[in-house]
């Protein structure tokens, strides 16, 4: 008999990702699994990268909780693993004598969930504070403990000290049927077979698969004849993502007021200094599908001239879209499966998911050991994580850099002064990248402003001597998506 | 730690043609210890990749291909004295002409220049510069990248092939992809009309039965992983798509050739101030911008159709950098002995911005491009409203640079004021 492991995380997105770290803090056996060729490829990755202050969540629920712990346990797991993150600030904005009465209702949920801070403020104060804001808005709710993030860096950066602490990872691993069976200690034994028929065996399983979290718990009703209890309903935001020169617009995030869809069109800084505009808010069939339209994204620029009429889209330098894991429950949904304690649902982790993530982990820590899991301390646990980023250090130390380690005197990506040396250590990182697009997730090469027209060919080649693989097999994102072919191939015989 | 710091009287910033003939010039007019600085492995800039011909036609009065045009600046450069620093990226110039340099061997530097000319070229805008909705899949690529894939790293980047923009590297990587044995189904134009040369139509389309839809665009992009069709419709006189016209193309290579932007990020951290009609900097006739000693030429001032005047702007640029540095410095010209250049009705931009009536030997040439297509049209250039000359035109295109000659003793006459160039069709006086 194979191994069976102690924990089997289905999803490797911000949820999955922090509670395999939370877990490999203890002597586990944990595999982390997802159905794409990288970790944080679904929701995780196209959102507004936003750490929720948390008075959107109504007071006395789970949500609220998770969002005000998670929020504060941000930025300590931010710099134990030296991931970019930004307590910038929020601010709803009120147009009307409506939103006003709106915005003193967040206000009062701030203060009753406990966020740090929250202040009213006057359109004389608003236009002080963002001189760039619309003339319209009359006022607007202030909450300081607001930020921003990049919200792969962040779940690669915790999958990746997760793998560094043991845990064991299967990506490409589409979970298709689960069963479970018992051990001759009575004991529940789950084996999860994937598309490709390769099948793992564990004791727990969670299910952190996002908009895909729906069609996982219903596998952990084992055929009983049980209702579900939720329904996942994937919701898609597009947005626009501009030019650094467009970043300066707004020092905080600037919202409207939500509705019952999700927070409105938001005008904010990056951390990577661009700026983002979006998202609108369509229920969605198909839960991969991320394309934009055209309505939408004018849609999203309508509403956004409401926050300002200062954005100029000539600057745009890509369009997204992301889909929510929204559902028809207004909390988040982690519990255990009705009929199997040992299977976990983390399902409809909706805004704001990421936001709440460390707290989430927590969350499921906890359930897990209600299950009679032991949680032994390691003794030899990394916390931390040593990024180098060249274009952040003084002249002093840049020179000091290269003159040890020549690969870091060579730029690779002009548009964001990302270096070899960054990129060698994204591609020997231990989740190893296979497509151009997962080199820019760990070290920017690509996100700027040409979009990885000059440094593409580079980091092509940079991934073909390195990993030793064809160029016909790099891919620009998920499986399938080539780039080149060799110039012999009878492929291209038309 | 110390930091690397070495002299310079003239540091050329970018090695493509436009570097390269303003190195020569500033070094042949006198300037001591000249340095080219490239990013890539060698000189030539995009002229590498160009490896069709139709290069030199003006300035060797020969048709040359890319790299043949620029091995024979490389290899003027012998016997000069001019120092090359190739695979080297410039993170910085300050306002006082110091320029942040780092490679793999020399490491992390600071050199110190008398004059600084910027000339590192354009680049591509992208499917995000113009919102192209759909999906993300692989094989959309800009022109220019689907290019160095192709004729630097030699693979193919598809099969059935769609390209959008009629630009000149457009209609040069439609039959480019055609003689690797690509199809290339059509070429879609937004404008009513071609961005790029009569001879390339007829020479990279017409000749392959390679259709131009003009006035359609890209509306949608399917393809999961990699791309797998896409939605092309006709647009309105106001550029917006019509419904009910989709034509689809199933495809896995979107190639897009929507246009150049002057690449200008470092002259932006410098401070000098950039025109936003060109995206260039504001430069003076000798192309010096509005920081004394910093000049700029060729792609990166504006958007040239050829080479051969990429060439003569940056040697103008580089005569002036070694004047500048031999006379140590310009004496900064009462507004009353200067002119601004101003487009008006029907163009778009003019290179230079202003004018120092004093350093004008005999004339000052005006480069601009018009809005759009006219024909038996004039060109009209005033001063406080006053016409001082008209020029007329059978046929006037945004896609090939216009010039008009401004000799001294008008510059003279219009000293102090500002000098508006603008279309008229005939007859509409």
């Amino acid at each position: 008999m194979g191994k069976i492991y102690d924990v089997l995380i289905i999803g490797a997105g911000v949820t999955g990702s922090s509670l395999a770290r939370e877990l490999s803090r203890y002597q586990l056996s944990v595999l982390l699994t997802d159905k794409e060729n990288d970790v944080s490829c679904g929701s995780t990755r196209a959102n507004s990268a936003i750490i929720h202050a948390g008075y959107d969540p109504e007071p006395g629920t789970m949500m609220a909780q998770l969002n005000v712990d998670g929020n504060r346990m941000t930025e300590d797991i931010c710099k134990q693993l030296n991931v970019p993150f930004k307590r910038v600030g929020s601010l709803v904005l009120a147009f009307s004598e409506e939103d006003l009465k709106t915005i003193k209702k967040l206000y009062d949920n701030g203060v009753a969930n406990g966020v740090p801070g929250v202040e009213l403020i006057d359109q004389k104060k608003l236009h002080e504070i963002e001189p760039n804001v619309s003339d319209e808005a009359l006022g607007a709710l202030l909450a300081p403990s607001a930020g921003i993030i990049s919200p792969w860096e962040y779940t690669i950066a915790l999958a990746e000290n997760a793998v560094r602490n043991g845990v064991d990872y299967k990506l490409r691993f589409k979970v298709e049927n689960i069963t479970r069976e018992k051990d001759e200690n009575g004991e529940t034994i789950f084996t999860v077979t994937a598309a490709s028929g390769e099948a793992v065996k564990a004791r727990r399983v969670v299910n952190a698969a996002g908009v895909f979290s729906g069609e996982i718990a219903k596998m952990g009703l084992f055929g009983e004849d049980c209702e579900l209890g939720f329904r996942i309903i994937p919701s898609k935001g597009q947005y626009y993502l501009l030019d650094k020169t467009q970043g300066k617009l707004f020092d905080r995030v600037m919202f409207q007021c939500p509705s019952k869809v999700g927070k409105g069109v938001l005008v904010s800084p990056t951390i990577h200094g661009n700026l983002i505009v979006g998202p609108d808010a369509v229920n969605v069939e198909d839960a991969d599908n991320t394309c934009t339209t055209r309505d939408a994204l004018n849609f999203v620029r309508q509403a956004a001239s409401l926050t300002t009429d200062h954005v100029s889209y000539r600057d745009n330098i890509r369009n997204f879209s992301g889909i929510r894991a929204n559902s028809d429950q207004s909390d988040f949904i982690i519990a255990p499966s009705a009929v199997e304690p040992n299977f976990i649902n983390a399902a409809g982790i909706k805004s704001p998911g990421l936001s709440s993530a460390p707290a989430i982990a927590l969350k499921l820590v906890e359930l897990l050991a209600a299950t009679g899991i032991v949680l032994d301390k390691k003794d030899n646990f990394i916390e931390t994580r040593e990024v180098i980023r060249f274009r952040e250090l003084s002249n002093e130390e840049r020179a000091k850099l290269v003159a040890e380690r020549p690969e870091f005197g060579r730029i690779i990506c002009r548009c964001e002064t990302i270096t070899e040396g960054e990129i060698l250590a994204a591609i020997h990182s231990p989740i190893t990248p296979v497509s151009l697009d997962a080199v820019k997730r760990r070290c920017n090469a690509g996100m700027g402003r040409c979009q990885g027209g000059f440094c593409g060919p580079r980091v092509l080649e940079l991934l073909v001597r390195e990993l030793g693989i064809s160029p016909a097999d790099v891919l620009k994102d998920r499986d399938g998506s080539w780039i080149v072919q060799l110039r012999n191939d009878d492929a291209i015989d038309s | 730690m110390t930091i690397m710091n070495t002299n310079y009287d003239v540091i050329v910033v970018g090695g493509g043609p436009a570097g390269l003939a303003a190195a020569l010039e500033a070094n042949k007019n006198g300037a001591g210890r000249v340095l080219i600085i490239e990013r890539d492995k060698e000189l030539g800039g995009i002229l590498n990749q160009c490896i069709h011909n139709g290069f030199g036609l003006h300035f060797f009065k020969e048709q040359l291909t890319g790299p043949e045009y620029a091995q024979r600046f490389i290899k003027m450069l012998e016997g000069t004295g001019i120092e090359v620093k190739t695979d080297t990226m410039v993170l910085a110039v300050t306002p006082d002409k110091k320029v942040w340099a780092m490679n793999t061997e020399d490491g992390y530097c600071c050199f110190s220049a008398g004059a600084v000319i910027l000339a590192m070229g354009c680049r591509e805008r992208t499917r995000g510069a113009i919102s192209i909705p759909g999906e993300r899949p692989s094989g959309v690529f800009t022109a220019g990248t689907a290019q160095r894939y192709l004729n630097i790293e030699g693979y193919m980047v598809g099969k059935r092939v769609l390209i959008l923009g009629s630009g000149d590297i457009g209609l040069i990587m439609a039959r480019r992809m055609t003689l690797e044995g690509a199809k290339v189904l059509a070429v879609c134009e937004l404008m009513p009309y071609s961005n790029g040369l009569k001879r390339n139509i007829a020479q990279c389309l017409e000749d392959y039965d390679i259709p131009l839809y003009l006035s359609h665009t890209v509306t949608n992009i399917k393809g999961h992983s990699r791309l797998e069709s896409v939605t092309v419709s006709r647009v309105d006189e106001k550029l917006a798509p019509i419904p009910g016209t989709e034509m689809e193309f199933d495809c896995d290579t979107l190639l897009l050739s929507v246009g150049l932007i002057p690449e200008n990020e470092l002259s932006r951290n410098a401070g000098v101030p950039i025109d936003g009609r060109t995206n260039g900097a504001v430069v003076w006739q000798d192309r010096q911008t509005e920081i004394d000693g910093i000049f700029a030429c060729g792609n990166v001032l504006h958007v040239h159709d050829l080479v051969d005047f990429v060439t003569k702007e940056s040697m103008t640029a580089g005569r002036a950098a070694a004047e500048y540095v031999k006379a140590g410095g310009f004496a900064k010209p009462a507004p009353e002995n200067t002119v601004s250049l101003c487009p008006g009705n029907g163009v778009s931009y003019v290179v230079p911005q202003k004018i120092a009536i004093e350093r004008t030997e005999k004339f000052v040439e005006a480069f601009f491009r018009v809005r759009t297509t006219y024909k038996n049209s004039e060109i009209v250039v005033s001063a406080d409203g006053k016409e001082l000359t008209t020029i007329a035109k059978d046929q006037l295109l945004p896609a090939e640079m216009e010039r008009v000659v401004l000799p001294k003793a008008m510059l003279e006459k219009a000293a102090g004021s500002t000098i508006t160039i603008e279309v008229r069709q005939k007859g509409a006086n």
